[in-house]
C-alpha cells in the first residue's frame, strides 16, 4: 500500500475530526496570547515604575518586582507540558479530586506561560523607548501613570507587536503539549487518528500539513495587520494652497563632479 | 517691583559627587522674559531641569508664588503653570500635531475634548502650523517640530515658559522662524526663562540677561549691561570667545 493511499484512508476516516481540533487549537492559543499580552503589559508597567520616595511603596514595589521576577524565570524555564500537569493535576489535589474544564484550563496554561515571555518583551519595549517622550509628558504635568497609558504603551505595542505575533505562532504549535491533559486540540485527534488507523506516519504527516497551514495563513495575516497599524505615511495639509512642492534640479555634469 | 512668580533661594544641585549647581538665587517677575547664557556644561539645563522638577534639587528651594514647589505644592498642577520647551522637542511620536496639543490639557487640566481642541487650535495658529494638523513629528522639519512644542506648552494656559536651547538642534535657516514665535510670545507678556545661545536674541529680546559660569550665577543685569559693558572677566572671556567664533 502507497503512503499516498494510507494518507486518504486515514483522510476519510478521520479527516473530520481532525479538522474538528482547529477550533480548539485556534481559540485557545488567541485567547491565551492575549490574556498574556495584558499579563506581560501589566507586568512591564509595574516593573518600569520609577522609584517611589514614600517608604512603604517603594518596600511594596520592591516585593511586587520579586514577584514578578520569580514568575517570568520559573515559567521560561519550564517545559510549558510540566506546566500544564502542575497547573491542571496541582488543581485536583488541592479541590479533593474536581478537575478543571480542560479548555479553560488549557487557556489559563497558555496565558501565564505566554505572560511569562510578553512580560520580558514589553520591559524591553519600555526601555527602548526615548527618554524624551517620558520628559516632554512630565514636562506639561502629566503623571507617570498617563503617560504610560496615551504615550508609552501605543508606542511599545506597536514595537512589540512582532514579536507578540510571534509569540501567536508559537502558541498554536505549542498548545499540542496541551494533549498531556486530555485537551481535545487538532494533536490530540491526530494522535488518536493514527492509534486508531495503525497508521502513524500517515496520520501525523496530516497533522503536519494542517498546522503549517495554520500557521502560514496566521503569519500573513499577521503582517498586513502590522503594515495597517503602521499607518499611513502622507497626511493632507490643510488650506495651504501657497505651498508649493521644493523643486530641485541637478544637472547632469554638477551630479557627476560632486 | 513687580511680584516675583518664580524665587531661586540657594538652589544646589549634584550628581554624586559632582556638583553642578553650586549656589543659585534669583528671581523672575510677571511678564520678564530672562536669558541665561554661558558655556557648555556651566549648569544651565540642570537648573531648568530644577525649576521643571525633572531633576530634584539637592539644597535650596524654588518658590512659585512664595510656595515652595516640593513640598507645599502638587507636582503635575505646578507643572502644568511652569512647562518647558526642549531643545529635542519630545513631541508624541504616536499622536498627530493636534493630538499633542490636545493630551495635555485633557489628563492634567481635565477639560473636554472639544475644549481642548479649540485650545489647542487657537495656540497652533499662533504659531502658524494649522495645516500640519493631521501631521506626525516624524513626517516634520526640526523648526515646525519646535512650533508644535511651543503651541503643546501654551495649551496648558502656563504662567512660565521655560525653554532649553530651543534652536540648538534646527538647521540655521529654521532657527528664525522660532525665534520669532519667541519674541512674539516675549511681547504678549509671557514669563520665560531661555537657555540660549543666540546672544542676538539674548540682547534685542529679553529683559534681563543672567551669564552662568561653573554652577554659579556669574553675572546678570540689562543687555546693554551685560554684552555692552560686562563687569566680570570670565563674562569678558565667554563673550568674546563666543562672538569671535
Ligand atoms: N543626569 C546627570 N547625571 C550626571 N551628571 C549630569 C547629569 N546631567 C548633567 N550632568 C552634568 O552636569 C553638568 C552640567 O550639565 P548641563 O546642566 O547640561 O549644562 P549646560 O546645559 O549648561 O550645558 C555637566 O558636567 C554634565 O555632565
Ligand atoms: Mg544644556
Amino acid at each position: 500500500m502507497s503512503l499516498f493511499e494510507d494518507i486518504s484512508k486515514v483522510w476519510s476516516k478521520y479527516g473530520d475530526t481532525i479538522l474538528s481540533g482547529i477550533a480548539n487549537t485556534v481559540i485557545i492559543s488567541i485567547i491565551g496570547t492575549l490574556i498574556g499580552l495584558l499579563i506581560g503589559l501589566i507586568n512591564g508597567i509595574i516593573r518600569t515604575v520609577p522609584k517611589p520616595k514614600n517608604p512603604v511603596a517603594k518596600v511594596v514595589l520592591t516585593v511586587v518586582n520579586w514577584v514578578i521576577n520569580v514568575y517570568v524565570e520559573v515559567f521560561r524555564g519550564t517545559p510549558m507540558m510540566v506546566q500544564a500537569m502542575i497547573i491542571y493535576w496541582g488543581y485536583a489535589y488541592m479541590n479533593a479530586g474536581s478537575t478543571l474544564p480542560l479548555i479553560p484550563a488549557g487557556i489559563v496554561i497558555v496565558s501565564i506561560n505566554t505572560g511569562a515571555y510578553i512580560t520580558e518583551i514589553v520591559r524591553g519595549g519600555i526601555i527602548s523607548i526615548d527618554r524624551g517622550q517620558f520628559e516632554g509628558s512630565a514636562s506639561i504635568g502629566m503623571s507617570h501613570f498617563q503617560t504610560m497609558i496615551h504615550i508609552i504603551i501605543p508606542q511599545v505595542m506597536r514595537n512589540i507587536l512582532p514579536s507578540v505575533s510571534n509569540e501567536f505562532v508559537v502558541n498554536i504549535k505549542d498548545t499540542s503539549v496541551l494533549n498531556v491533559i486530555g485537551v481535545t486540540e487538532l494533536y490530540f485527534y491526530a494522535a488518536s487518528a493514527a492509534k486508531n488507523s495503525y497508521k502513524i506516519f500517515a496520520s501525523y504527516l496530516i497533522a503536519c500539513a494542517i498546522y503549517f497551514c495554520l500557521t502560514f495563513t496566521i503569519t500573513r495575516i499577521l503582517r498586513l495587520a502590522e503594515r495597517l497599524i503602521e499607518g499611513k505615511e502622507n497626511y493632507t495639509v490643510f488650506g495651504s494652497q501657497s505651498d508649493f512642492p521644493a523643486e530641485i534640479h541637478v544637472s547632469k555634469e554638477e551630479s557627476a563632479n560632486g | 517691583m513687580a511680584e516675583h512668580v518664580i524665587e531661586i533661594k540657594h538652589l544646589k544641585k549634584s550628581f554624586g559627587e559632582n556638583p553642578v549647581l553650586k549656589d543659585i538665587d534669583f528671581s523672575i517677575s510677571k511678564g520678564e522674559t530672562v536669558s541665561v547664557i554661558g558655556s557648555s556644561g556651566s549648569g544651565k539645563s540642570t537648573m531648568l531641569r530644577c525649576i521643571n522638577l525633572l531633576e530634584t534639587p539637592t539644597g535650596g528651594e524654588i518658590l512659585f508664588h512664595g510656595k515652595n514647589i516640593q513640598t507645599e505644592l502638587e507636582v503635575s498642577k505646578y507643572r502644568a503653570k511652569v512647562v518647558m520647551v526642549f531643545q529635542s522637542f519630545n513631541l508624541f511620536n504616536n499622536l498627530n500635531v493636534l493630538q499633542n496639543c490636545v493630551i495635555g490639557q485633557t489628563t492634567v487640566l481635565g477639560r473636554g475634548k472639544e475644549e481642548a481642541r479649540k485650545k489647542a487650535m487657537e495656540y497652533l495658529e499662533k504659531v502658524g502650523m494649522t495645516p500640519y494638523i493631521n501631521a506626525k513629528p516624524r513626517q516634520l522639519s526640526g523648526g515646525q517640530k519646535q512650533r508644535v512644542a511651543i503651541a503643546r506648552a501654551l495649551a496648558m494656559d502656563p504662567e512660565v515658559i521655560l525653554f532649553d536651547e530651543p534652536t540648538s538642534a534646527l538647521d540655521p535657516e529654521m532657527v528664525g522662524e522660532v525665534l520669532s514665535v519667541m519674541k512674539r510670545l516675549s511681547e504678549s507678556g509671557m514669563t520665560m526663562i531661555v537657555v540660549t545661545h543666540e546672544m542676538a536674541f539674548a540682547r534685542d529680546v529679553s529683559d534681563r540677561v543672567i551669564f552662568m559660569n561653573d554652577g554659579y550665577i556669574c553675572e546678570q543685569g540689562a543687555p546693554e549691561e551685560v554684552f555692552g559693558a560686562p563687569k566680570r572677566e570670565e563674562t569678558k572671556n565667554f563673550l568674546s570667545r563666543f562672538l569671535n567664533q
